[in-house]
């Protein structure tokens, strides 16, 4: 019957699943030993506990020991630290070990230390007392009492900040109970004080609360928090049990369990009590009672209590809904239909029928109910049975969606696989869409089960870059650990497995290998990185600064090739074997200047003279000088670079720094006496000025000094003549011998100062071919017109046509028009 | 391609980054980001997501006011890390509480955080990244906004930059799917292509495959190295030559003239300002026509009014047509004056003559008459910049300059405009723009070609591809139907014409010996095979993608490329986007190389 170990509470059933006999059965004596289970079918840890075991405390230090679910031993290992007062696991599996000077250690499954932190000093100097493990927001937590009485908390075993709780009021003596609340984000101790109860958080804040009781309380002497954090059960000295929400504030009932001693463990809304040599396990409202003969654990789960025990392993549980419906006797459910009608249809009896008739407008119903319960059951064979009827309902479905049947036959697969003996993951289909399959997946590498983690991903189809990739790195990384396996095979093997899986990450596997110390196994494994970025930080770390550079130079990125420059530039003191290091790169090379020229410019001229590049430093020198304030300090910079100048074979540079030198003297004299500003003026506009201010005799100087030639020095006097007005020396100047420029220059210039009475003066001195531009220019078209005839020009005439069209002079358009006709009709 | 969508992807970048840290904060802004930003957010955007004040970084700055949260939003350099530095320090000293964030844009370089470090800064700061790389700057243009990439990259060899160039491209195609044919053109965009195929995690071929519609064919990618004639080249169609004058900063331009104080104010440029839209690719001679014809069709819009019979007709009026017609107005009124000031600069510039001097340049004759106006120019202390543009022009064309001409006019740039550019012409130098013509002893060991033909490299590109049209009388300027017009018909842009003949021929046969001219040479990978052609049948079968075209110039290109691209892409019937990593004008192009500009 389906129904045998159910146990009526009620309204609802109550079922006892044994799901494993333990494979420690005989050897190991529970009572004996300090436990601590994981949920969700976690590994369960031991270690003998002295005073339970009632012999003399002796120095040896105890074993700890690592079990999955079914008993089988995982790993051993004799602790080595201090004494060990409680052991917990975190939600990654990690196991915790409490120590009384609140040291917590952590270890992983296998148990490899991981890392270790304390609970403050006041815990360290006057022990603790007390301690809780619970799930807050952000991960597992740990609180621990000290001797003191006061609470120190850890939201986050992986991020451990320790934080104070309030102060009880006038607490000085054992509080009778206390619990962890998770309510509103936030982690809060709820603390019994014989009958008055305390809420207490981190701000420094306590409240006292007064939960509903009907009955007169002394003390509350346990108390227990439900998986999912809203419902608190208290128990009383009176043995009353109080069940209600987590704030307090709704009231679920209220039972005397008519046993006034201090239950054992309590569970949510289950109570485990030592009673004369016999261990019973209640249920409350009303009480239901499983006995057993020894000790048992219990493990709270998410849909259930997981009882461990010296021979067996039991599931105990609220019968599932789906479940109930279709199993209970005398149920009409559409599901419990159509399980008998598949089992009559086994039968080969026509019943089948008449049952399938029965429910056919709910058909679709009866399938989910039956795919559900299947997920329920434990055993394969009623998995398959119930599977086997929702596949026989579905097919007079004609539009039924196949994704939920066979989802929970994929899923059923794994969790069966889990659930094996070997591997000791009692999950239910609940937990298990709680837990999710990737994390599944992860506690499966944990325990090194590569090979299921990877059939159950293909088998899921899980994309490699998800699943099966993230396993073989886990694997690697595992297996570089095996120090007795040579280097050279193990590489070859790893990049075997991994070289066409997508995702995979070398670098962490080399450096895993490298905090193995095996370098050469490292070097040999980065090899098969393609990202250049997770490369270069690891050669570097592994001193392979040239084949950094390279890896960083090839990718293309400057900033890794930058990365490497700069660590190199730390690690190697002789700045010329630097030097020599990164020649060999060019792309590093002119990196590294760009760097210098903004860090320190001084650093590239040595680089330039190192390789003889002297034109280089001498353009460098020279952009030097500029920067330079003091006048002395640039000339001998620019003194400097002639010399790279001359040493580089570039005279005119050479010449053209002299000439600046010179250049830069003569203004600094000028500054001196005339106090105006000269300095950094080229060497036009220092004339230019020069001619403005009168001194023309200098201005000659430097026009014989730098050989500037007679147009220039023409053009710059008359344009600085006109710029400030002064006519007379223009025209005095146009009257040199043998001017290098046309009078009309001189028109130019003149009515660019819009002085068309001095323009005047030079236009009889324009040669004839420019006559026409130079009256144009004045201004006088008419004049232009007349002078173009009378050379006959037809370019000259054009000119002065465009001119007037341009500035609507309609009369002098006809005249102009009338003289080009003459002028063509006389050629 | 519709390029907004990477606008609002980049908003929403922001928004988050902003929203990151709760609270109010200070925003700093590298001054080359401030147009930029005003392009993606504006400023009501940053204020609507919790930003207080907003500083612009300023050197001068020693240290800033302002609330507790302050955000850094910066280039990564080392002088910017150092100023930060300073600030935060000295700050510190004062004893003024606040938190700090450097963002840095467009990525966090190790470089930068080390100097935080050696600053002692590092511990107070938090450093993040802002992943902004291509700006949409209208609906065919994107830029990276980043003028500094022609100097690092072709003067100082440094690399950086290119792989932002390549994470921006390998973005488009995450957004726009892989593109199948690919051309790099030039060393540095072959470079580029090597790293888009690292950082894209699956193989190029396999992403094409399985890509279900593609919305690019083709990709240039092109280096600036093989053609710097081009952005020296005198601009001639409007937005070129406002870009010229006025200089466009994303899209933004700023019409005031500070000289004369003409009413101007501030215009954003984009195809969706209609009265611009039909302006922008025109030869600066139609522009004036379109602009009075245009005012005349407003005033008869506007006359309208008179007519108005009913009340109803009225409020339609008002309600629709006024709001519309005095925005078209104003508008007008703006690009007018804008047309005075470029006229009244061309006056003043003697355009006529150095236009004329540039077109000989481009033609190959006539170089000792250049040479004359070129010292000339230098005698009268005509604007240095416009004379470097012909001088390098000038080397660029005739691959380089006779070493007596050379040294001349060497001196007399330095005598006219000072010692201090003497370093800026070696970098010219370097970059193969401004060079020294090798003696025949020297070429005869470097290779037969320069001995056996005197032509030069670009005057045989030009002539193989036709870039300078035989006579620039015949091109159309008023209604263009040919590419040069875009410079009064005397020159098509290399670049361009290098698309136009590549896409259609739909392959590099027969252009091998022109390409190997080319710095760098040209690249194809096509990463899907052609549709068969069916023999015998001249109809080239053509799919909807090939005639998308995406164009990425590397150290950035003129608005006379874009506009060249443009009339490409209408007579031809592309569809072409292009990318840049900057907009430049021939001055901007050359003062960015420039050592250190005088004062």
């Amino acid at each position: 019957m389906a129904t045998a170990d159910w146990n009526p509470l009620g309204d609802v059933y109550y079922r006892n699943v044994e799901l494993y006999q333990m494979e420690w059965n005989g050897l190991i004596d529970l009572n004996h030993f300090m436990i601590a289970a994981a949920p969700y079918g976690g590994p369960v840890v031991l270690m003998k506990d002295e005073k339970k075991a009632g012999r003399v405390v002796t120095n040896v230090k105890p074993v700890i020991s690592v079990y999955n679910a079914a008993g089988k031993l995982l790993s051993q290992h004799r602790w080595n630290s201090g004494t060990v007062v409680h052991l917990g696991w975190s939600n990654t599996e990690e196991l915790l070990c409490i120590q009384d000077n609140g040291v917590i250690l952590v270890y992983d499954i296998a148990l490899n230390f991981k890392r270790t932190f304390g609970m403050g000093t006041e815990a360290k100097d006057v022990k603790i007392l007390d301690w809780k493990i619970f799930s807050s927001f952000q991960g597992t937590g740990i609180a621990v009492m000290t001797t003191s009485f006061r609470i120190y908390i850890v939201n986050n075993v992986d991020d451990p900040r320790v934080r104070k709780l309030a102060e009880v009021p006038d607490l000085n003596s054992v509080p009778s109970s206390w619990t962890i609340l998770n309510l509103d984000r936030q982690c809060r101790a709820l603390v019994a004080k014989n009958s008055q109860l305390f809420l207490i958080d981190q701000g420094g804040q306590y409240e006292e609360q007064f939960p509903k009781l009907s009955s007169p309380v002394t003390a509350f002497i346990e108390m227990a928090v439900s998986f999912n954090n809203k419902m608190l059960s208290l128990f009383t000295d009176t043995g009353v049990i109080w069940i209600g929400s987590s704030d307090l504030k709704e009231v679920h009932c209220e039972f005397n369990t008519k046993a006034a001693r201090r239950p054992q463990q309590l569970s949510w809304y289950v109570i485990f009590k030592h009673l004369y040599k016999l261990y019973s396990l209640y249920i409350p409202k009303p009480i239901v009672r499983y006995n057993f003969d020894s000790f048992v654990y219990l493990v709270q789960e998410e849909d259930g209590l997981r009882i461990i025990g010296n021979e067996v392993h039991q599931f105990l549980q609220k019968v599932p809904n789906v479940t109930e419906q279709i199993f209970k006797i005398g149920s009409m459910e559409p599901g419990a239909m159509l399980y008998e009608a598949s089992k009559e249809f086994s039968r080969r009896s026509q019943k089948a029928d008449e049952y399938i008739r029965m429910i056919k407008d709910k058909l679709d119903v009866a399938v989910d109910q039956c795919i559900l319960a299947a997920g329920h059951e434990f055993e394969p064979s009623k998995q398959k049975s119930l599977l086997r009827a929702a596949s026989f309902g579905k097919c007079f479905l004609t539009e039924y969606r196949p994704e939920a049947f066979v989802d929970m036959c994929q899923m059923l697969r794994v969790l069966n696989q889990v659930r094996q003996y070997s591997v000791g993951i009692p999950l239910t289909y609940t937990q298990l869409g709680h837990l999710s399959v990737p994390v599944l997946i992860d506690r499966l590498v944990l325990r090194k089960l590569f090979c299921l983690a990877i059939r159950i991903c293909h088998y899921l189809k899980i994309p490699d870059a998800e699943g099966a990739s993230r396993i073989l790195a886990h694997w690697a990384c595992y297996k570089v650990q095996q120090k007795h396996e040579d280097e050279e095979q193990l590489a070859r093997a790893i990049s075997q497995k991994l070289i066409d899986a997508p995702g995979v990450s070398f670098s962490e596997i080399a450096s895993q290998a490298l905090e193995q110390g095996r370098k050469q196994l490292a070097i040999k494994l980065l090899d098969y990185e393609s990202k250049a970025s997770e490369q270069v930080p690891l050669l570097l770390k592994m001193d392979q600064n040239n084949a950094a550079l390279s890896k960083a130079v090839d990718s293309g990125d400057t900033d890794l090739v930058y990365t490497v420059l700069l660590t190199m530039k730390e690690k190697i003191s002789n700045m010329g074997e630097f030097f020599m290091a990164i020649r060999q790169m060019p792309v590093a090379y002119s990196l590294y200047i760009q760097y210098c020229r903004q860090q320190n410019p001084k650093v590239v001229e040595d680089l330039y003279y190192q390789e003889d590049n002297f034109l280089a430093e001498g353009n460098c020198k020279v952009i030097r000088s500029f920067s330079e304030d003091i006048f002395e300090d640039r000339v001998r910079k620019l003194e400097a670079a002639i010399n790279c100048y001359q040493k580089a074979k570039m005279e005119f540079a050479a010449k053209q720094t002299e000439d600046q030198i010179k250049l830069l003297k003569l203004q600094r004299k000028l500054e001196d006496e005339t106090n105006k500003p000269y300095l950094d003026l080229s060497i036009q506009d220092t004339m230019y000025r020069l001619t403005q201010n009168g001194n023309h005799k200098l201005a000659e100087q430097i026009r014989k000094d730098f050989k500037v030639p007679d147009k220039r020095f023409w053009l710059m006097r008359m344009s600085a003549l006109a710029e400030s007005g002064d006519w007379m020396e223009l025209e005095k100047f146009s009257k040199t011998k043998k001017p290098p420029v046309g009078m009309e220059a001189f028109v130019n210039i003149c009515m660019k100062y819009n002085n068309r009475s001095e323009a005047m003066k030079y236009l009889s001195r324009v040669l004839p071919d420019q006559k026409v531009q130079a009256l144009l220019n004045i201004g006088n078209a008419k004049e232009a017109a007349d002078a173009a005839f009378e050379m006959r020009s037809e370019e000259g005439l054009g000119l002065v046509l465009t001119k007037a069209i341009n500035s609507n002079n309609k009369q002098l358009v006809e005249s102009v028009k009338d003289m080009m006709n003459r002028v063509n009709t006389k050629k | 391609m519709d390029l907004n969508i990477i606008k609002q992807l980049q908003r929403d970048q922001l928004a988050h980054m902003l929203e990151s840290d709760p609270g109010k904060k200070d925003l700093v802004i590298d001054p080359c980001f401030t147009k930029l930003l005003d392009r993606i957010a504006g400023v009501t955007f940053l204020k609507q997501h919790g930003v207080d004040k907003i500083f612009k970084l300023d050197p001068t700055q020693k240290s800033l006011g302002g609330s507790e949260m302050r955000i850094y939003f910066v280039r990564p350099t080392i002088s910017t890390m150092r100023l930060i530095s300073n600030h935060i320090n000295s700050e510190r000293f004062d004893d003024t509480q606040r938190n700090y964030k450097i963002v840095m844009v467009p990525r966090r370089l190790h470089v930068c955080e080390r100097v935080l470090e050696s600053e002692g800064v590092y511990g107070s700061i938090v450093i993040d990244e802002f992943n902004l790389d291509l700006v949409t700057l209208d609906t065919d243009l994107l830029s990276l906004e980043l003028p500094d990439f022609l100097k690092s990259f072709y003067l100082d060899g440094d690399h950086t930059w290119l792989h932002t160039i390549a994470t921006s491209i390998v973005h488009l195609e995450n957004l726009y799917g892989c593109i199948p044919n690919v051309y790099c053109i030039g060393k540095g965009a072959k470079m580029t292509f090597d790293m888009m195929n690292i950082l894209s995690e699956q193989s190029r071929a396999d992403a094409v495959e399985k890509e279900e519609n593609l919305k690019n064919g083709h990709l240039f990618i092109i280096d600036r190295d093989i053609d710097y004639v081009t952005p020296l080249c005198t601009p001639v169609t409007y937005e070129a030559l406002l870009d010229e004058i006025f200089g466009i900063d994303c899209g933004i331009i700023d019409l005031s003239d500070p000289i004369n104080n003409t009413q101007g104010g501030k215009l954003l440029l984009t195809s969706e300002n209609e009265i611009f839209q039909s302006i922008r690719n025109r030869h600066f001679s139609n522009v004036f026509e379109f602009i009075s014809s245009k005012a005349k069709e407003l005033k008869t819009i506007h006359n309208k009014k008179d007519d108005l019979k009913s009340v109803k007709d009225m409020k339609n009026f008002v309600s629709n047509d006024l709001q519309k017609l005095k925005q078209q107005q104003k508008t007008l009124a703006q690009h007018i004056g804008a047309c005075e000031t470029i006229m009244k600069s061309k006056t003043k510039a003697n355009f006529e003559e150095h236009t004329q001097i540039e077109h000989s340049i481009l033609q190959g004759i006539d170089s000792r008459g250049s040479i004359t106006y070129i010292e000339e120019c230098l005698h009268k202390q005509i604007n240095w910049l416009s004379v470097l543009r012909l001088i390098c022009l000038l080397s660029l064309t005739e691959d380089g300059i006779l070493p007596k001409d050379y040294k001349n006019l060497r001196t007399q740039f330095l005598h006219s405009h000072g010692f201090e550019l003497m370093t800026s012409l070696f970098n010219l130098k370097k970059m193969g723009i401004f060079t020294e013509q090798e003696i025949p002893q020297s070429a005869k060991s470097l290779g037969k070609m320069a001995s056996i033909t005197k032509r030069s490299q670009f005057k045989t590109i030009s002539k193989r591809l036709n870039l300078v049209p035989k006579s620039p009388e015949n091109v159309n300027l008023r209604i263009p139907d040919d590419m040069a017009y875009v410079f009064n018909g005397a020159y098509s842009p290399l670049t361009c014409k290098l698309v136009d003949v590549i896409l259609s021929r739909d392959s590099l046969v027969n252009l091998e010996d022109t390409f190997k001219m080319l710095p760098g040479g040209v690249y194809h990978e096509r990463t899907i095979s052609s549709t068969p052609k069916p023999t015998g049948s001249y109809t080239k079968q053509t799919r909807p993608e090939d005639q998308i075209v995406l164009v990425y110039f590397l150290g950035g290109c003129t608005f006379s490329e874009i506009t060249a691209l443009r009339f490409l892409a209408r007579s031809k019937g592309y569809k072409i986007t292009i990318a840049t990593t900057a907009i430049v004008t021939g001055n901007s192009f050359l003062d960015s190389v420039m050592e250190r500009k005088p004062i």
